[in-house]
């Protein structure tokens, strides 16, 4: 295909996209709206592949089968709690390919010196740029999530005069690649942004780490704007520009629902590192009350009202299911049960949301923040399963703890607090949360799924 | 396409892009990042491209490796979105089959709710 009907066709793809993010604002249409998006983007590839003069066919065919033999099983077959690390890495890939595009045009015999033209070699520089440090950045990212490595912010001595410098040289070397472009400056840029991402990540604590895989997938989207303009390529454009303008709304969203100025979250270790460590000390040798399951299901059985609060620990002890049958033989007996869904349990926004909605949970049991906090304050039993920061009252305190500001959801003012917990561990954020000490809290230690099972089988026999 | 032309649509998408995502209902965040990722691996197109019009041995390499890159992300993107929106599907049908079993269960988690 080729000049206007390969033209149309990008327009169609492009389109599809609008069409495919647009779906995704409602449930009903947002099943439709991926289909919309990968028809577009099949769309898209077929018109590339049939480009006039295309070489190494083969090639690009073969690269293609091996793309597609490495994402598809591995989005088949993903844990869906281990989705937003897997979105990270998609992420990163693309910042990557991106980068690499870049790098090929920059080569190309003549782009340097007789096509000349300025902008191209800005948006190749931003590209390589921004591209590399989405890259690094998202492999980081990926390495928190999966836990790889600490989720706690790391600070590297003099950590924030390096971010500085490398950002700096980043910045310069691009600058510095209009007027002389030279395959050493571009490798020495490609260096320096790769270094730029996993300084920029290391800094940030693990709860802030969702945040920044939304910013990494606007910068994403940017640099795949910018590599459409160095190859004159509208579709590329469009989209980019899209995924880059929503991507940045949806960062400030999260930033907003988890209450912290996206600043303060992105350069946050530089002052929160101290309140991190604060916790990790004392905290063991205060007492807590412990309990067994029996006693929590005497506790829910004369209930009238239970919140039930979903966490991270759920999800990975795949405890959805065994939670719903409580909830379920509950509300046969009469009792009031809803779920209190944090905008960011699970690890990214929404992420609870599709991990009960995988165990057939009632959607209009599902309450966000506000109208959960105004059952919690009636509620005879808040039951918090696997999750920690999102109910710390620590957040309350104005500063001080790196989740100060938070939003949380009030299971302190339910009249008995149960933990399910695996152990005194501190949650994602590194934060010791005081709730746990409160005399109104019981713990039940273990495996989420266990304890809960535990827990019907003793309500079952009541 | 003059510079100026160029503006003109990154300027137009850019408002496209706050306008259709701001309608976003907030428990579709997820689905909507993992979206947005997919629709960025549209870079596959740019990279066959690039890839198909050099005959130096770096560049092809280069751009070989970037079209495995952004098939990865493109192909496995919709895929994963795919398959979180799949689960939300579910439970809608959920409270139909309660409908016809009794609705009992229902409605007392709907009076929680209020």
């Amino acid at each position: 295909m080729s000049g206007a009907w390969a033209d149309t066709a990008y327009l169609i793809a492009g389109v599809c996209f609008i069409l495919a993010l647009k779906g995704l604002s409602a449930p009903r249409t947002a099943r439709l709206g991926t289909l919309v998006g990968a028809s577009g983007a099949a769309l898209a590839v077929i018109v590339a592949l049939t480009t006039p003069h295309l070489k190494h066919l083969g090639l690009i065919f073969g690269a293609i089968v091996v793309g597609v033999a490495i994402g598809l099983p591995t989005a088949r077959q993903v844990r869906m709690t281990a989705m937003p690390q897997l979105v990270a890495l998609f992420n990163g890939v693309g910042g990557g390919a991106a980068a690499l595009v870049a790098a090929v045009e920059f080569l190309r015999p003549g782009t340097a010196i007789s096509h000349a033209a300025t902008a191209d070699l800005a948006a190749i520089g931003f590209t390589i740029l921004v591209g590399g440090v989405s890259f690094s950045g998202s492999l980081i990212t990926f390495a928190k999530l999966q836990e790889l490595m600490t989720t706690r912010p790391v600070v590297l001595p003099a950590g924030r005069w390096l971010t500085i410098g490398t950002a700096s040289a980043g910045v310069l070397f691009g600058a510095l690649l209009v007027p002389w472009p030279s395959t050493a400056l571009l490798a020495l840029l490609a260096v320096v942004s790769l270094v730029f991402g996993v300084l920029f990540v290391l800094p940030v604590g693990g709860a802030d780490v969702p945040i920044v895989i939304s910013l990494l997938n606007a910068f994403t989207g940017l640099t795949v704007a910018a590599s459409g303009y160095v190859l004159g390529n509208t579709l590329l454009v469009i989209a980019g520009t899209l995924v880059g303008a929503s991507g940045t709304l949806l960062t400030r969203m999260m930033a907003a629902a988890m209450g912290r100025p996206l600043t303060g979250t992105l350069f946050g270790a530089f002052t929160a590192t101290a309140g991190g460590a604060i916790g990790d000390g004392g905290g063991a040798a205060k007492p807590v009350r412990t309990s067994s399951p029996e006693d929590v299901a005497i506790l829910l059985g004369y209930a009238r009202k239970v919140v039930f609060v979903p966490g991270y620990g759920l999800a990975v002890a795949q405890a959805q299911h065994t939670v719903r049958e409580v909830a379920d033989l509950l509300t046969a007996r009469g009792v009031l049960v809803a779920y209190g869904i944090h905008p960011v349990a699970g690890r990214m926004p929404g992420h609870m949301n599709v991990l009960l909605a995988e165990a057939n949970v009632p959607y209009e049991s599902l309450l966000e923040l506000d109208a959960a906090n105004s059952e919690l304050a009636s509620a005879d039993v808040a039951v918090v399963i696997g999750a920690n920061d999102v109910v710390n009252p620590a957040a309350r305190q104005p500063t001080g703890s790196p989740i100060s500001g938070m939003p949380i959801l009030d299971v302190d003012l339910a009249r008995q607090v149960v933990f399910c917990k695996r152990s005194m561990r501190p949650g994602f954020a590194g934060v010791e949360n005081e709730l746990l000490y409160a005399t109104n809290t019981s713990l039940l230690f273990g495996d989420a799924k266990e304890s809960m099972a535990k827990v019907l089988a003793a309500l079952k026999a009541q | 396409m003059s510079s100026t032309a160029w503006l003109t649509v990154f300027v137009l998408a850019v408002f496209l892009g706050f306008e259709v995502i701001s309608k976003v209902s907030s428990i579709l965040h997820t689905p909507l990042m993992s979206g947005a990722n997919a629709v960025h691996g549209v870079i596959l197109v740019g990279a066959i491209i690039a890839t198909g019009s050099t005959d130096d041995g770096v560049q092809l390499t280069i751009g070989l490796l970037a079209i495995v890159l952004a098939t990865v992300n493109m192909v496995g993107g919709f895929a994963v979105t795919d398959r979180m929106l799949g689960m939300f599907a579910k439970p809608r049908r959920a409270p139909g089959a309660e409908k016809i079993s009794g609705s009992s269960s229902g409605s007392s988690t709907r009076e929680a709710g209020q």
